[in-house]
């Protein structure tokens, strides 16, 4: 490594109305390593980095910023790119509805006079696609591709521009293990060529993996910067660093008990998507009971997510078979709204999407899905609902300076806590969870399983989606596996390994 | 100094909530210097305020049915189509008026559902739905008046609420102003300011953020200097009149309903994500048609209001309704996104559609420029709905 590092930000201070999200940030990053910046939710991760992209411009901030030792001020996302900084987002900012070609250089079209020169367009981004190792014809639509090829056109798109500086936020949340080894052997091919890259995340097994360095934050502060090569890293010390305490075991114990009462059953269930033309579910048959903790593992797009939305009620969406019981009672949902009444609550994997009201404030937020609760004769009792909310915001530990702060400015993984708090005040009998900790940090994590445990000592019975293994094999009393749309497998926890359920979920 | 640093953070902040009064501020005192102030003259006014009516009852439903993303081009004539109807009832069928009304309003909310149904349950787009609606209305008008022409409606009770004032006090104390409107306006004033300070209040002990005193007491000063203002002219003519009356109440209903009650949170839940709502127990298609059912219902109010005002149904009635109740809401700060807007503003964005119109009128301005002035002002109240959003 050389002296004069590639990118340093000094002193930066940021606020927001109510909150200052970084107070005096310093992050040095060397040329030619792959840095990991990591910290609680809200510790002002994507905040910095948007800084350093030009998403919050010169003068919407304090501190300086050197890139290739020369004092930058951006006034908008063009300036940091033709700088050489490029910025893959929290959330992929393809465009589902173009092709692969037409996404990589949108925004800086190669041009032959007037027009679009679309053949030199599409030779230079096969060319682009063979940098990332991704195998697919440039010519088929963004949406045809699963996330983990998409994250690829991303990363492709950004070294279209010349990136010398690659900053990824989160890029691994949404992807399966396979996908991931694969990104990882490509910032590694990346950096030999001679790219730096920055990449977030809340993994920490993958910090010891792939990073060179590691910078924590906390509370809007750098804690410290650490080599990861000397082995000065330990999954301990981050956790350390990060939550300010200790956690030596992230899935809290809890006596597997067997209760005999099933509350929840599937009986040859099928489903056909007619908007895709095809089968997404072929004869599941599960059951949950009462008190128990059933993990749903597989891979990524083996149909988990669809299976939980035709049983909580998306009449219109799917074609349905099979019988369905709720304590015994044989019962079809044909709205969400039957479900909630039902007793059955489904927290979404994509919160952005179909968890929350973004443009709404968190204390709204919460009490969408049960405002009856606090209404009388169909008015809103406004101080019962900031009671409410109050108390989740304690009780999951919701970083936001006021429960009227709009959920659009919290940070990803408090929005995930907002999306689960709303759930958890329906006070559902059987609660499914769909990748319930994506985007949230260790100590976060370990709240959400202390708050699952607690819910099923009180009778609740939850399903959990995950494709985690760690989480499933920590958290599940029993564990079902999923491959393309049939269910594989079903283990108790005593005898589920990963290597038989990988076996299992591979097996379709 | 800290003063005018805090105004101007809290102006930044809350642009698209004050952007309308100013808008009105800035009409109106243009208007008051072209027409040498007649424009601000106590029978201006009271006029200015009765031909608001009937378009502020359309923006009030428009803001909602645009809250949740959809837009209604049909209320225009439905609302001219619905006064016929109540015109025909009362001269031709001798229907008495206090049956009219509620019969009127009825089928205003079950033709309503007809977009409703539209959009919710066939997902067609509602721009298409009540185009098709705007034409079959326009259409109908003219059947229903083919034979007679105007019909002109003679019916003093029903005419009363478009052109009567409320009855006075009977005492024979400052003969020349309107007492009971006066005593309305210092009510209104006093529930005002209570209601601000018991708010702030709630506020503070919840922690959450509240103006700066200063700028609080500001606030409600101007506010209850515009409250008096009005009532010191309405009182010094006719006193309130009965449009205003029923403008306030719809107002007053729908304040409620919007803000305070379930419905109203599902329809902004359903405004600011479809899908979330959905998931989260909201039936969306029940909010697509109360909404549409709403709008239909108020198109009805609109379209007797009209008919009252003239004191008869015409073949044009409810010509452009629709563009000025979708400006009105747009200026009372609707945003196209989706979720946002309140319908108090709508009131205020009519007013401003309303004066523009008065104004001109005043002036002599053909009526030719004067479309192209209303064209001007939603496409300016678009733009800066626009601006103001991607500013955050
Ligand atoms: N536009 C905004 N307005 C107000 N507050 C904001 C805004 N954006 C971020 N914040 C606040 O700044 C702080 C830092 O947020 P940031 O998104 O940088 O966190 P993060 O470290 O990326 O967290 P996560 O791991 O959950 O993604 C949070 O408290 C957040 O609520
Ligand atoms: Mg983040």
């Amino acid at each position: 490594m050389n002296d004069t590092p590639l990118l340093e930000m000094k002193n930066i201070t940021k606020e927001f109305p109510g909150v200052k999200a970084l107070d005096n940030v310093s992050f040095r990053v060397a040329a030619g390593e792959i840095h990991c910046l990591v910290g609680e939710n809200g510790a002002g991760k994507s905040t910095l980095m948007k800084i350093l992209s030009g998403v919050y411009p010169h003068g919407e901030y304090s501190g300086d910023i050197l890139f290739g030792g020369e004092l930058q001020s951006f006034g908008g996302i063009r300036d940091s790119e033709n700088t050489g900084i490029g910025i893959i987002y929290q959330e992929l900012a393809l465009i589902p509805e173009m092709t692969v070609y037409e996404n990589i250089f949108i925004g800086h079209e190669i041009k032959n006079g007037m027009m679009v020169d679309w053949n030199e367009t599409i030779r230079q981004a096969s060319e682009m696609l063979k940098k990332v190792k991704l195998n697919v014809n440039p010519a088929v639509k963004v949406k045809e591709l699963g996330v983990g090829k998409q994250q690829l056109v991303e990363i492709a798109k950004a070294l279209s521009k010349d990136v010398r500086l690659l900053i990824l936020d989160e890029p691994t949340s949404a992807l399966n293990e396979d996908d991931v080894a694969n990104l990882f052997d490509l910032l590694r091919d990346l950096k030999v060529q001679g790219v730096t890259c920055v990449m977030i995340t809340h993994k920490l097994k993958e910090i010891m993996e792939i990073a060179d360095s590691v910078t924590v934050l906390r509370d809007g502060r750098t804690i410290c910067t650490l080599n990861a090569r000397n082995g000065e890293v330990s999954e301990n010390v981050l956790i350390k660093h990060m939550v300010g305490r200790e956690i030596d075991n992230i899935y809290p114990k809890r006596e597997h008990k067997r209760s005999e009462e099933i509350t929840f059953e599937v009986k040859d269930w099928c489903a056909y998507d007619p908007a895709r033309e095809r089968d997404i579910l072929k004869n599941a048959n599960f059951y949950v009971k009462k008190g128990e903790i059933v993990g749903f593992s597989g891979l990524m797009g083996s149909g988990r997510t669809e299976l939980a939305l035709s049983i909580f009620g998306n009449p219109e969406r799917y074609h349905l078979q099979g019988e369905m019981f709720v304590y015994g009672e044989k019962m079809q949902f044909h709205h969400p709204e039957e479900a909630i009444n039902a007793g059955v609550a489904y927290v979404s994997e994509d919160r952005k999407r179909n968890g929350l009201i973004l443009i709404q404030d968190v204390k709204q937020n919460v009490t969408l899905a049960n405002l009856r609760e606090i209404a009388q004769r169909g008015v809103v009792d406004d101080n019962a609902e900031i009671k409410i909310a109050n108390e989740y915001k304690d009780s999951l530990n919701i970083k936001t300076p006021t429960i009227e702060q709009k959920v659009l400015n919290l940070s990803g993984g408090n929005q995930q806590k907002v999306s689960l708090a709303k759930w958890l005040f329906v006070k559902p009998n059987i609660l499914i969870l769909d990748e319930p900790t994506r985007g949230i940090d260790v100590g976060a994590k370990y709240e959400i399983y202390t708050i699952m445990n607690r819910l099923v000592e009180q009778g609740m019975s939850i399903i959990m989606i995950s494709s985690e293994l760690p989480e499933i094999l920590g958290m599940s009393d029993r564990v079902y596996i999923v491959s393309a749309g049939e269910i594989t497998g079903e283990l108790p926890i005593e005898e589920a390994t990963q290597e038989k359920i990988m076996h299992l979920a591979t097996k379709n | 100094m800290s003063f005018i640093n805090d105004l101007q953070k809290v102006l930044k902040q809350n642009i698209r909530e004050y952007g309308m009064f100013i808008a009105l501020f800035v009409i109106w005192a243009v208007f008051a210097v072209l027409t040498d102030g007649i424009f601000i003259s106590s029978r201006n006014i009271s006029n200015l305020l009765n031909q608001t009516g009937y378009i502020a009852v359309l923006g009030i439903g428009m803001t909602l049915i645009i809250v949740i993303r959809h837009i209604d081009l049909s209320v225009g004539f439905l609302a001219g189509f619905l006064g016929a109807v109540a015109a025909i009832a009362m001269a031709f069928w001798g229907w008495p008026v206090y049956l009219v009304i509620p019969v009127v309003l009825l089928i205003g909310l079950l033709l309503g559902f007809i977009p409703g149904f539209l959009v919710a349950q066939m997902g067609i787009p509602a721009f298409v739905a009540t185009l098709a609606g705007f034409l079959v209305y326009r259409g109908a008008i003219l059947v229903v008046t083919e034979e007679t022409g105007t019909i002109i409606i003679a019916n003093d009770v029903f005419n009363a609420i478009g052109n009567g004032f409320i009855p006075d006090i009977p005492v024979n104390f400052m003969p020349e102003v309107h007492k009971l409107t006066l005593l309305l306006g210092i009510i209104a004033i006093v529930l005002f300011v209570v209601g601000e300070l018991n708010g702030r209040r709630t506020k503070q002990a919840y922690n959450f953020e509240v103006l700066p005193m200063n700028i609080f007491i500001l606030k409600l000063a101007f506010t209850a200097l515009l409250i008096g203002g009005m009532t010191w002219v309405l009182a010094g003519y006719n006193g309130l009149s009965w449009t205003v009356v029923v403008v306030l109440l719809v107002m007053g209903i729908y304040y409620f309903v919007s803000t305070k009650t379930v419905l109203g949170r599902h329809i902004y839940a359903v405004g600011g994500n479809p899908e979330a709502a959905e998931l989260s127990g909201v039936n969306v298609k029940k909010i697509t048609y109360v909404v549409f059912g709403q709008m239909g219902m108020l198109a009805a109010l609109s379209g007797m209001l009209f008919a009252s005002r003239l004191q008869s149904a015409t073949t044009t009635a409810g010509t452009l309704f629709e563009l000025d109740a979708i400006a009105a809401a747009f200026v009372g700060g609707v945003s196209a996104a989706g979720g946002v807007g309140k319908v108090t503003g709508a009131l205020i964005g009519a007013l401003v559609m309303a004066s523009l119109t008065s104004g001109m009128n005043l002036m002599g301005i053909g009526i030719s420029y004067q479309y192209m002035v209303r064209g001007a002002v939603l496409a300016a109240a678009v733009i800066f709905d626009v601006a103001t959003r991607s500013r955050r």
